[in-house]
């Protein structure tokens, strides 16, 4: 099994995320992480999609994809030529013995303290999953009390870009 | 003629008032020509006030619909109220389902959009069926149901069913409509997305305040799809590869689906196939697509397909598959099909092409330029030398069908044949008429046992299996092609879940004729149990033979329609005929037939092609020597 990063650009109208990811359980494939927001253009939503498949049907759920009326363009970003972050935010024990080397760990991927409290300390760090694993690794000894995730976010690296092109015309 | 009953007749004259008003939508002419998909022809219309269900069905109006399947309700009721004045027909159904059905068979016998109506809750659910039906068989539909007012969404209001999520896996595309501006051009995106393409069923739901807001009319919108780019001509590169390989082929055939009739590509089929030589299969759904008594066609493939069929597809070099998309029901066990085959798949539909099999040669395109830019390829491959003999493929097909041509036994009880039946009906009826079937035994031995000619005459469930389609999509049959016969084939279990349209059909003036091929029991699932359970008939009697409940020429009698039945051999071609002579009111024949006739031959579900029986415990002969 490979993971694939898919960029769907779709337009920005109600229940289109519902179509999107109905389509990849009704046709069986797991969706790993999925992000969406706002592009340049308004009226054009992005959708990073993480899926972990083999890819003749990977290639079946693209064209899938395609099919819906509100999808514009699909494209896979490749790892070696694309940046891809995750956001993470985890609240981590930290009481007075123990912050110093919590804030070392902190210091060594840069990552970010964003809230303080007597005995947790609550940090952001934004990276590849690789290193938000690592972090979370590091981390753990000291006590996770909580975490939270963002889907992954790619975007292809050199000055060409992905937009919704000619098709948006009408738009 | 058709007797005139006070629906009839108050219709006529809502159409006379209706036409003798200035109106200025649409001239009706050119709605008419606007049959063809794409963008309908009609006069521009300024700006006019009107209600958001004025501009609902004078947007229906614009777009040439001249009839509509529907049921009122709470919710759609504001719609019915400009309907009451308009050139538009509405049917009156007896249950949604039949609605949509009607507009399937209304749209697969004419080629035009078919429209269902529907209220919100219940009665939009109770369109599922159908539009998950013309989902899986790529029938142009649009349902429109009435939803709770905007306020009220979200908040499970009396009659409130979220059918947009509902019917999001099995439309191609459903809107739900915000406000009361959008919906003339709503509609007419509905129209070209359920039209143009592969195409398939929208459904539009409309909040009940939004159709009871004032709007302006203005006629045409402009679509707004920038997503939606079917691709209809294929790539040049491809199609030459195509035409090379099937010079070059020595064991070829063309599997014909159901695309060849919706391109309305069968003539281009028929001088692609007699250029070339290479037998051709022609699936359920494409049944009529080329002629049955063509020399050239093998049957139909798959499941219950002709021996030489089945046997093609699997020994063939080369499939050039065209609208088909290698359902399991034709592949069977998928490994093990056509294993020396290369594949060239053609289809509107880029996602059908790989999605079973992989395709050597994809081609994505509209079948009739598919097919004429082939034929021009082909032509200049043999322009240069490039033509290989298919003598001895057609040596070993030939000997096939001699050996194992379609037939049947007569029953050893005595009790009359369905295959006869239904030959029979054939025969005389001809093949100018839209056969209907429901789904079953009945079903495949109306494929097998009548012979059709013509495209667009065969009408039927094939991908969603729907039992009950048959007399409903003979109403809308008869609907859009008022002149020719109409004749439903259905299983006595079929017919009894939706007989009730006989109502509509004795009251609107739609003579269908209905032939029951009653043999008492869910005939096929009764079949497998005989094959595969040991013959423990587990719920399968209907007691239609045993108790005679219902007595169908009763039920038909109390449902408008003539009833006759026939019970024996030598009544059948009597009253098939006597049927044939009513053409003022429906009419539903009983046949009595035995309960134990079997569909052959037949490859059971999950096992390879390789294992086709011909009848029960024969296995045919193939001469592996020959291959």
């Amino acid at each position: 099994m490979t993971m694939h990063t898919l960029s769907v650009l779709v337009e920005n109208k109600p229940g289109v995320l519902a179509r999107v990811s109905g389509l990849f359980s009704r046709r069986g494939f797991n969706i790993d992480s999925l992000a969406v927001g706002e592009t340049e253009n308004p009226d054009v939503s992005r959708i990073t999609i993480v899926v972990n498949a083999e890819s003749s049907p990977l290639e079946q759920v693209t064209k899938q994809l395609n099919k819906l009326v509100n999808v514009l363009k699909i494209v896979e970003l490749d790892a070696q030529v694309s940046v891809a972050r995750e956001l993470l935010l985890v609240k981590v024990r930290a009481d007075r013995s123990a912050r110093t080397q919590v804030l070392e760990t902190v210091n060594l991927f840069r990552a970010r303290v964003v809230d303080v409290a007597p005995d947790t300390l609550t940090i952001e760090a934004t990276g590849t999953p690789d290193k938000l694993d690592a972090l979370l690794r590091d981390l753990e000894p000291f006590g996770i009390k909580e975490m939270v995730q963002s889907g992954l976010v790619a975007i292809g690296r050199g000055s060409r870009s992905i937009t919704a092109g000619p098709a948006l015309r009408a738009a | 003629m058709t007797r005139p009953t006070p629906e009839t007749l108050a219709h006529t004259a809502r159409r006379a008032r209706a036409a003798a008003e200035p109106a200025g939508t649409v001239d009706p002419a050119a709605a008419r020509a606007a049959a063809t998909p794409a963008v309908p022809v009609v006069r521009p219309s300024a700006p006019a006030p009107v209600s958001g269900a004025g501009s609902l069905v004078r947007s229906l109006e614009a777009l040439g619909v001249d009839v509509v399947f529907g049921i009122p309700g709470g919710a759609i009721l504001p719609a019915y109220d400009p309907l009451y004045d308009s050139s538009v027909r509405h049917i009156l159904v007896r249950h949604e389902q039949g609605a949509g059905h009607a507009a399937t068979g209304y749209a697969q016998a004419t080629g035009k959009v078919g429209v269902c109506i529907a209220t919100s809750g219940p009665g939009a659910t109770n369109l599922v069926t159908p539009i998950a039906d013309a989902y899986m068989d790529s029938v142009a539909m649009v349902a429109i149901t009435g939803q709770v007012a905007r306020p009220s969404i979200g908040t499970d209001a009396f009659q409130e069913a979220d059918i947009q999520g509902i019917t999001l896996p099995i439309t191609k595309h459903n809107f739900l409509v915000q406000n009361a501006e959008e919906i003339p051009q709503v509609l007419a995106e509905a129209f070209h997305l359920a039209s143009t393409g592969r195409p398939g069923p929208v459904l539009v739901d409309i909040p009940k305040d939004v159709l009871q807001a004032s709007t302006t009319f203005a006629w045409p919108p402009t679509l707004d799809l920038p997503g939606y780019r079917p691709t209809l001509h294929p790539h040049g590169k491809q199609i030459r590869e195509a035409a090379r390989l099937m010079a070059a082929a020595r064991r070829p055939v063309l599997y014909v689906g159901g695309g060849v009739l919706k391109a309305g590509a069968t003539e281009g089929l028929r001088r692609l196939a007699e250029l070339t030589g290479i037998p051709v299969v022609t699936t359920l759904m494409a049944l009529g697509a080329f002629p049955d008594s063509h020399p050239q066609h093998l049957g139909m493939p798959g499941m219950h397909g002709t021996v030489a069929a089945v046997y093609g597809l699997q020994k063939a070099d080369l499939i050039v598959a065209l609208g088909a998309r290698f359902d399991d029901r034709v592949t069977g066990k998928l490994d093990s099909f056509a294993p020396d085959a290369a594949v060239v798949h053609a289809d509107i539909d880029p996602a059908e092409i790989g999605k079973n099999r992989h395709a050597d040669v994809p081609i994505v395109g509209d079948a009739r330029h598919v097919i004429d830019e082939l034929i021009a390829a082909v032509t200049a491959e043999r322009s240069t030398g490039h033509d290989s003999d298919l003598g001895d493929w057609w040596t070993q097909l030939d000997d096939l069908r001699n050996r194992y041509p379609l037939g049947y036994d007569e029953p050893a009880d005595g009790t009359l044949s369905p295959q006869y039946v239904i030959k029979r009906l054939g025969e005389i009826v001809g093949p100018d008429a839209i056969y209907v079937a429901g789904v079953g035994q009945h079903q495949m031995w109306a494929s097998q046992f009548i012979s059709y000619e013509k495209p667009h005459t065969w009408l039927n469930s094939g991908g969603l299996g729907t039992m009950g389609y048959a007399v409903p999509a003979a109403m809308g049959a008869k609907v859009g092609k008022p002149d020719t016969v109409v004749w439903a084939v259905d299983g006595d279990g079929c017919f009894q879940m939706t007989n009730q349209e006989l109502a509509t059909c004795a009251l609107e003036g739609i003579p269908v004729k209905i032939a029951v091929i009653n043999n008492g029991n869910l005939g096929m699932v009764r079949q497998w149990q005989t094959l595969f359970y040991n013959e423990r008939y587990s719920n399968t009697d209907l007691g239609t033979h045993k108790h005679r409940i219902p007595d169908f020429v009763k039920l038909a009698e109390a449902l408008g329609c003539v009833g006759l039945r026939c019970e024996n051999a030598d009544d059948v071609d009597k009253t098939i005929a006597a049927a044939m002579e009513i053409n003022d009111a429906p009419v539903v024949i009983d046949f009595v037939v035995g309960k134990d006739a079997m569909v052959w031959p037949m490859v059971a579900a999950g096992t390879s092609n390789d294992e086709i029986m011909f009848a029960r415990g024969v296995r045919p002969a193939f001469d592996e020597d020959d291959i």
